[in-house]
């Protein structure tokens, strides 16, 4: 699995994009070597050639070259934006997730990376995913910055409090591959890492059934957002409700208070539960008080997953203790096509059942 | 001294009094207000602080040659690169080569008696001072553990070391800096003396302006975002912590904005000093002179414009970092530029191999890959892979100690006969050349391979299959730290046992060279006139050529 030679010069390549930036970088080595090898010739052969063969001689006088000036200034700029436009290109490739990826969360805590599946596997310092499938991963944390990096799959963010940050990948090869914290965060900071296991897609599925898997996020979302939090006593939905209208709302444009439109992805959803008077939508009143505090990063995480999941249509009053307004359909439609085979275990409503417990038997 | 005034006459005879033995008392030290004694104390206090930052950055490299973290625990190994970090860049590095150099040879060069404003030069000393001994007073009682960088939350709210004694300790030294910049600005436009056009001005002044520049305009950002910090840390005002309403993103703005103009603060007088050494130990004047000073100011004003590029994967929109990465690249020309005017100023010349010149040779090569480098950085596909790892270590110290303290070392013996009026040994000094030259690159060469593989940086442990390449480096470091140790044997050395050196050792032209050595208090018996073009060797410029041969044919 890892490179095995005595002095490794070249980390395993195993994701859709680890090539492009391998070639980008094969590229800057040949245009570095293609500078290096004509000023470090000159410098010896003028060095040598011209040595001082007399004391104190005063060589001929020599002016500027405006023609040399404008080449040599030229020519680095060109090479400079080929390198630029190379860069960019892949960089787009690196942080433009796409729609049908898989989506995993990601929370670093001072020093640990805590995994959730949409599928309710929890991980700690371990991630699996399957190869050939496109996986998106959410990421924030709980206290200080932390980076998440994976060598192999050249590609890493900064993971930071307070918002939601991306990376995307697809491995191509199944084997055991580093994970790292790359932004320094304290005390044990070289040892916040792990392992990326990429599997067999039969070997995943293996994986995933072997595992006692709690809560899926769209169900703990749920949970927290009809009882423990009682969020739909005022978004459930009906047309008298305080709250604003939740089904669908998911990458749709909202109006705000004072005219502004405000695109409601993650981090929109995200800061209307934990700071809910920045952002007022058109036509409700400023009475949401905030849950900051009272949410972990991994409920917000979930309660994410099941806003995201709520189609137009569908009514969010679904649990049994809902304060049922005039839910009749109780049935969700999670948009993801990897979170059905959880939905209907029934464990959901469970009362008193602890969203906090890992129930991670991954390990 | 004699003998030699009779076979040149117009060796002028040594006044009796140079900046050096005018007045022994501790006090006509502490008060001065001579720019060379000031210069002559930066040069004390900074090479102390290069001595315990290089003592840290030999712990460092010794806990790295294993892969565990066993010299010492990791929360020591995080104090440790930090302190390392915070000493080098803002009490070695910062002010190496302006304080030092800048501070001697700038009034003397454009021929003045001092700088303008002498008072406050010695105040930026004593600034400096103070905000030294409170960085090293919160050292002693327990240090600092958040990186140079300070990056928040971790600084603001999770880091339990002393990071407002540090932080203040850093505030208060950057008016040094400020202090300083502004003066240099104003010398140089009002100090001039006649016949001193700007464009007769040596290099090293125009880098020196190019860096005052960047002083005054960053300085101030840096001190005001630790003021923020301090706010935050002390009121709990939400700034840059969310769970308070701040944004850390923010911090890494302001934080770089200054930072990044920095690197150009640490690596501009590093260029002024090697265009000075490739013209004057080839004999020949400076290929592209208006391209040189033009790029450094070109480098100045760009270099605040890239500040994002150290930003890629903090979560920064990707348009923004498109245009950091374009900005970037355009900053790496006019280094280019000044890399192809160096060596096209050797070609034909006469060119010596002293020790100055063998640093200004080494400096080329280690500023050529500490630039390519960059533009690896600068690639924004590939910098994801790269940022936060061994490569980017590697990168900026190709051009912090590739660059600058290259620089400054080719820049001390330059003008060190001119400082002390002393030889020290060309042997040891060529010894001495090399082996920081091929420790150097021992050292840092095999970090970038260790970051492409992905070691990240600042990991007091890391995976066994990283282990050959650190012990590389570690090996690498043990030769360049004799090679940096021994300029201080011979240099000291030479202060006792040294030969005289005479007013102009190399025969260069520069208004320095045509002042006593050791220079006496107002710099010039006699105010000069100039009346030639910067970099004229000839003796139509009135070096005295013929003599200085007869005396160099004396001492064989």
């Amino acid at each position: 699995m890892q490179d095995t030679s005595w002095v490794p010069l070249w980390p395993e390549q195993a994701s859709t994009f680890a090539w492009q930036v391998d070639v980008l970088y094969i590229y800057l080595i040949l245009i570095s070597i293609a500078f290096s090898i004509p000023i470090v010739v000159a410098v010896f052969v003028f060095a040598i050639k011209y040595r001082e063969t007399e004391k104190f001689a005063t060589p001929e006088e020599m002016h500027g070259s405006m023609v040399l000036e404008t080449v040599w200034s030229i020519i680095p700029f060109v090479v400079s934006m080929t390198i630029f436009l190379g860069g960019a290109i892949v960089y787009f490739n690196q942080f433009n997730p796409p729609d049908d990826a898989m989506e995993i969360y990601v929370v670093g805590k001072q020093w640990m990376w805590k995994i959730q599946h949409e599928t309710g596997q929890r991980e700690i310092n371990e991630l699996h995913v399957p190869v050939g499938r496109k996986i998106k991963l959410t990421m924030t944390t709980e206290d200080a910055l932390h980076d998440f990096f994976i060598p192999a799959f050249r590609t890493k963010a900064d993971v930071v409090p307070g918002r939601y940050t991306y990376i995307w990948f697809e491995p191509t090869k199944p084997g055991k591959y580093h994970l790292f914290c790359a932004e320094y965060c304290g005390l044990n900071h070289s040892g916040m890492g792990g392992w990326v296991y990429v599997m067999e897609q039969r070997d995943f599925d293996n994986w995933l059934s072997g595992n006692v898997s709690g809560q899926t996020p769209v169900e703990e979302g749920r949970d927290l957002f009809t009882n423990k939090l009682g969020c739909a006593s005022c978004h459930a939905g009906g047309p008298q409700q305080r709250g604003a209208k939740l089904e669908g709302v998911f990458n749709t444009d909202v109006k705000l208070v004072g005219g502004t439109t405000v695109k409601a992805d993650e981090q929109y959803i995200r800061n209307s539960i934990l700071n809910p008077t920045s952002q007022i939508v058109e036509g409700y009143q400023p009475i949401m008080p905030t849950f900051k505090g009272q949410v972990t990063e991994e409920q917000l995480n979930s309660l994410v997953a099941y806003i995201k999941s709520l189609t137009p249509g569908a009514s969010t009053a679904t649990s049994t203790s809902a304060p049922a307004t005039e839910a009749g359909t109780a049935n969700t439609a999670p948009a993801s096509t990897t979170a059905p085979r959880k939905t209907d275990r029934g464990k959901t409503a469970a009362p008193g059942s602890n969203p906090n417990t890992p129930n991670n038997g991954s390990r | 001294m004699q003998t030699q005034d009779a076979i040149a006459p117009d060796y002028t005879e040594r006044p009796k009094l140079n900046y050096l033995n005018n007045g022994w008392t501790v006090k006509s030290w502490l008060l001065t207000k001579d720019h060379k004694r000031i210069a002559i104390m930066y040069l004390v206090t900074v090479s102390a602080f290069f001595l315990m930052g290089g003592i840290l950055a030999a712990s460092i490299r010794l806990e790295l040659l294993t892969p565990a973290s066993d010299l010492f625990e990791s929360g020591t190994y995080n104090k440790v690169f930090t302190e390392h970090g915070i000493l080098m860049i803002f009490f070695f590095l910062i002010p190496s080569i302006p304080a030092i150099l800048g501070n001697f040879f700038i009034p003397i060069m454009i021929g003045a008696k001092d700088l303008a404003l002498p008072r406050i030069n010695l105040i930026s000393l004593y600034i400096y001072w103070i905000g030294g001994a409170l960085v090293l007073w919160a050292l002693m009682q327990g240090g600092v553990d958040t990186g140079w960088t300070f990056y928040t939350p971790y600084s603001t709210t999770f880091s339990n070391t002393y990071v407002m004694a540090v932080g203040v300790g850093i505030f208060i030294n950057g008016f040094s800096s400020i202090l300083t910049g502004l003066n240099f600005i104003v010398t140089i436009h009002t100090m001039r003396a006649p016949g001193m056009t700007w464009f007769r001005l040596p290099l090293f002044v125009w880098a020196h302006y190019a860096v005052s520049l960047v002083m005054i305009l960053g300085t101030p950002v840096v001190a005001i975002t630790l003021l923020l910090v301090a706010i935050e840390r002390f009121a709990r005002v939400g700034i840059f912590d969310p769970s308070i309403g701040g944004d850390p993103i923010l911090f890494q703005h302001l934080f770089w904005f200054y930072s990044h103009p920095a690197v150009y603060i640490m690596i501009l007088p590093g260029m002024g000093v090697i265009s000075e050494l490739i013209s004057n130990f080839s004999r020949k004047k400076i290929f592209g002179y208006e391209f040189i000073a033009f790029s450094s100011i070109a480098i100045a004003v760009f270099g605040f414009l890239v500040w994002g590029h150290h930003m890629f994967v903090s979560g920064q929109s990707m348009y923004a970092g498109m245009v950091f990465s374009f900005l970037t690249m355009v900053v790496a020309v006019p280094s280019a530029i000044k890399m192809f005017n160096w060596t096209a100023t050797l070609y034909r010349g006469s060119v010596s191999y002293d020790t100055p010149m063998l640093y200004a040779i080494g400096f080329l090569g280690l500023f050529l890959i500490g630039g390519l480098t960059g533009l690896f950085l600068g690639a924004m596909g590939l910098t994801v892979h790269l940022t936060d790892t061994y490569f980017v270590v590697a990168h900026f110290h190709y051009v912090m100690v590739g660059g600058q303290v290259i620089a400054y070392l080719g820049g001390i013996h330059y003008w060190w006969p001119k400082m002390t009026g002393k030889m020290y040994s060309e042997f040891w000094g060529k010894i001495s050349a090399m082996l920081v030259f091929v420790g150097f690159n021992l050292t840092f060469f095999p970090q970038f391979i260790l970051g492409y593989q992905g070691m990240p940086r600042r990991y007091a442990s890391y995976p066994e299959e990283f282990q050959v390449l650190n012990i590389f480096s570690t090996a690498g470091a043990s030769v360049l730290g004799i090679g940096l140790l021994m300029p201080a044997v011979y240099l000291f050395h030479s202060l006792i046992y040294g030969k005289d050196a005479g007013d102009n050792p190399w025969m260069h032209p520069g208004l320095e060279w045509r002042t006593t050595s050791p220079p006496p208090t107002e710099n010039f018996e006699v105010m000069p006139v100039v009346t030639w073009e910067a970099y004229e060797f000839g003796e139509e410029s009135g070096l005295d050529i013929e003599g200085a041969r007869q005396r160099e044919a004396m001492k064989v």
